[in-house]
């Protein structure tokens, strides 16, 4: 059972707290206790190094918005947007039952009722959700164009030579330079009257894939042209047909540096987002930080360092998931950053 | 005798017989004026059904609606429309989204993902006639009156007191034009680092005032060419266009040494020690038309009765913004919330509850500092419109000369008094609104002197107007020399 649990941990990536676990049912406490200082003591005690350094400076930095908030200042802010959150849905809540007490009365009356939906702000958090959601709808469309064109560029070191050119220009592109483009060819080419998807997310979602699809094509590009020789051979032998070829040998065996290509690609799409949505007016985090920076309030350069918390945080939590994924499909001795 | 009675009978019968075919027949062919009677009916049942809580003129084509702002205090009309439930009782759901800046505002609402938006009075005019990007934007109803500044550096204020000492006791005397600018705007030009100032938007009222200011003193502000789109060509003092919000930290940064914006830029200068507001626009031209409500023609085409909602909301809204201190008060409170302006509640209230304050101290009664619905600030003068289209043909964003009667035409293209009328009609007639606060007018106000030259506007005259000045473009030149 115990062992369950640790195996599952590692997976998830969870391995700096097995000693916790191992703690807990009284195994080697005193070598637990050692591995534990080391591994958790010595960052967190980092962490608190660097909290009072902050602390220290921010009190004496004055800008033309305010003082620079220290952790405390910055810790209050992120207790604010969760008070906002729950009023927001509070209010919400209360539009509601306005809307049923309608309902009521216009049934009663014999008239007609269309439903309506709450038209208040997007919360912190339903902005985090906007985000992610953003992220990977783009990461989405980068590797569905990514993956099938770097088997491709693997294969045939023709088509690879071609390729390149265009890879090394357009791979070191901002995606601030893509942005506006992106916009004005949404706006003319995505023009149905009631769309499913609002332009400014299809606008947000494509930057994303422009600028997060090259570490996943050149990737998988080294992957599939590093497939053993033998494996090849053993698939001319056998005969098998193209596509037999492609799927059961040569992906298989590229998977591992394909999905470093696709942890790599999400990292940059988290990044480029954050930028993509403050011009492309996407209700994600990019927008509240451009927001709250225009309101220059007292509380905006906390906010925003709640927000570059959170972006962290977030970017960290997606980086951790895509190694997870990553150590499925290796065989189990790749390599862990 | 019973034979024929029993043969007329007969027929009777037989024709009875035939009228039913001959009814059957038409209402297998169904002409027009047979079932209008059930047509009135089923439209009267069908209006009657669909009508929303309040009495509507008629069916609103669209009510989920989203509009767009940017976060300065006169976008005040919109927010308090949603806020009190203006919105709410014509019968829209309204969603309000801030924007990052004038321009993604104003193509959104030209691509159609706002529906409407707070807009700059010459962001319908400019897009209308293709400065910019072209689109036929129209405006029903004018958001306020006056509301801007023109804040410059402290290091200018010291010169220009240095330059003029009245301006340094405790109260100089305003309005302050920028003749004690001038000899600074000289040297630095000798040095070879002209001044630069800032303002919003290429067709922004801070873009005319602050050249109306500058030029009035004799210091050429720069020429709009075919082939300069920075309107930087001759200028004595170099104009470029910075986002409100980034305003206070580039002047501190010494990048630009004054702007002209909205608040509470120029306040939150004041606050945070970094510039000195020398005049308002309200010194500049007194009630001057500010910001508008901006809608493409096709949405107000295809939507007119919700477009008339929308404007009877808003008019609601400015009247109650009008009405008291304690109304202003309370959309101070709603202002300073960060989905809306966010700046510091104490930073709006200076010059959203009538007074304004120039020096760190120098603080002024200036109940007219925002006007939303006083003096008939709601209505969409043509003549205002005009005024936009004199000043853009004077520094050249308009490369040719125009006939009066093309200012007169355009300014009705652009402005939609009618949608206005409709509107103000409906609220007489459920006496939300007075009758005497809609004026009888045919769009031109009458010719005024409340400049702060003094020379005399005449909205039916645009190339008199034009002539009148001395630097820009007169009429009877084509473009200003390179």
């Amino acid at each position: 059972m115990k062992e369950k649990i640790i195996r599952s941990m590692e997976t998830v990536g969870l391995g700096l707290f097995v000693p916790v676990v191992r703690l807990a049912t009284w195994e080697e406490p005193g070598e637990q206790i050692q591995v534990l200082a080391r591994n958790l003591g010595v960052p967190l005690l980092a962490i608190l190094v660097f909290c009072a350094g902050w602390s220290a400076l921010a009190a004496s930095v004055e800008t033309s918005i305010g003082s620079v908030p220290g952790p405390a200042a910055v810790w209050a802010e992120a207790g604010n947007l969760v008070v906002d959150h729950q009023q927001e849905r509070g209010k919400e809540a209360a539009f509601y039952e306005r809307m049923e007490k309608m309902k009521a009365r216009y049934a009663s009356e014999g008239k007609k009722w269309k439903d309506r939906k709450y038209a208040g702000k997007p919360t912190y958090f339903d902005q985090i959700l906007t985000s992610l959601k953003t992220v990977f709808a783009g990461f989405l469309v980068a590797s569905l164009i990514a993956v099938p064109l770097g088997v491709v560029c693997g294969l045939s070191p023709r088509f690879y030579e071609a390729m390149n050119p265009l890879i090394q220009i357009f791979k070191p592109v901002s995606p601030l330079a893509w942005l506006p483009i992106v916009m004005i060819l949404v706006s003319a080419l995505y023009t149905t009257k009631d769309p499913y998807f609002e332009k400014s997310f299809v606008s947000s979602a494509i930057t994303v894939a422009l600028c997060s699809l090259w570490p996943t094509l050149v990737n998988t590009a080294l992957g599939v042209a590093s497939v053993d020789r033998d494996h090849l051979n053993v698939a001319r032998v056998l005969r098998l047909s193209w596509p037999a070829t492609v799927f059961k040998i040569v992906i298989p065996s590229a998977l591992p540096l394909i999905f470093t290509g696709l942890r790599l690609s999400l990292g940059v799409g988290w990044m480029v987002l954050i930028a993509a949505e403050m011009l492309a007016q996407n209700p994600g985090l990019g927008k509240f930080v451009w927001d709250m920076f225009q309101n220059g309030s007292s509380q905006t350069l906390a906010q925003i360092m709640v927000a570059v918390f959170t972006v962290g945080l977030i970017g960290f939590a997606l980086d951790r998931l895509m190694l997870t994924l990553q150590g499925f499909v290796s065989f189990g001795n790749e390599a862990r950053a | 005798m019973h034979r024929r009675m029993r043969e007329s009978s007969s027929r009777k019968i037989l024709t009875d017989l035939s009228l039913r075919e001959r009814q059957k027949e038409n209402m297998n062919i169904a002409s027009p004026g047979s079932f209008a009677w059930v047509r009135t009916l089923a439209l009267i049942c069908g209006v009657i059904l669909t009508a929303g809580p309040a009495a509507a003129v008629g069916d609103l084509e669209k009510d989920e609606l989203k509009f767009g702002f940017i976060k300065l205090t006169d976008c005040a009309p919109l927010v308090i429309a949603k806020e009190l439930g203006f919105f709410e009782e014509e019968g829209l759901f309204v969603t309000l989204e801030a924007q990052a800046n004038w321009k993604i505002l104003l193509d959104r609402v030209i691509s159609g993902e706002l529906d409407g938006a707070h807009m700059l009075s010459g962001q319908p005019i400019g897009a209308t006639i293709g400065i910019g990007t072209q689109a036929h934007v129209v405006t029903p109803f004018s958001m306020d009156l006056n509301g801007n500044g023109i804040t410059v550096s402290n290091e200018i204020w010291d010169q220009m007191k240095a330059n003029e000492p009245s301006l340094a006791s405790d109260k100089p005397p305003h309005p302050i034009s920028a003749d004690s600018l001038a000899p600074i705007v000289e040297e630095y030009k000798e040095l070879g680092t002209p001044l630069r100032m800032g303002m919003v938007f290429p067709v922004s009222t801070h873009n005319y005032e602050l050249r109306y200011w500058l030029a009035a003193s004799g210091i050429s502000p720069g020429f709009y060419t075919p082939n300069d789109t920075t309107g930087m060509t001759d200028a004595d003092v170099l104009l470029s266009v910075t986002p409100p919000p980034q305003m206070p930290a580039t002047l501190d940064q010494g990048t630009i040494q004054g702007y002209c914006v909205g608040e509470p830029w120029n306040q939150q200068a004041v606050f945070k020690g970094i510039g000195v507001p020398v005049v308002t626009n309200y010194e500049i031209w007194k009630n001057n038309p500010e910001k508008v409500f901006g809608m493409t023609a096709e949405f107000v085409e295809e939507n007119p009765n919700t477009a008339i909602a929308i404007t009877k909301a808003l008019i609601r809204a400015g009247q109650w913004l009008d009405d008291s201190t304690e109304n202003r008060v309370k959309a101070v409170k709603i202002l300073a919330r960060p989905e809306y302006v966010g700046a510091d509640e104490e930073v709006i209230a200076n010059s959203m509850t009538g007074t304004f304050e120039f020096e760190r101290g120098d603080k002024r009664e200036m109940p007219d500092f925002n006007v939303f619905f006083r003096y008939y600030a709601t209505y969409p003068y043509y003549s205002d419109a005009i005024w936009f289209l004199t000043q853009m043909r004077r520094w050249g964003q308009i490369p040719e000369e125009k006939t009066d009667e093309w200012y007169h035409e355009t300014a009705k293209k652009v402005y939609r008094p009618d949608v206005y009328r409709k509107a103000a009609a409906e609220l007489v007639a459920a006496g939300q609104l007075d009758a005497v606060d809609v004026p009888e007018t045919d769009g031109y106000k009458p010719p005024t002197l409340e400049f702060i030259d003094g020379l005399p506007y005449d909205g039916r005259k645009p190339n008199a107007y034009l002539s009148s000045f001395a630097i820009g473009n007169q009429s009877g030149t084509a473009v200003a020399p390179e």
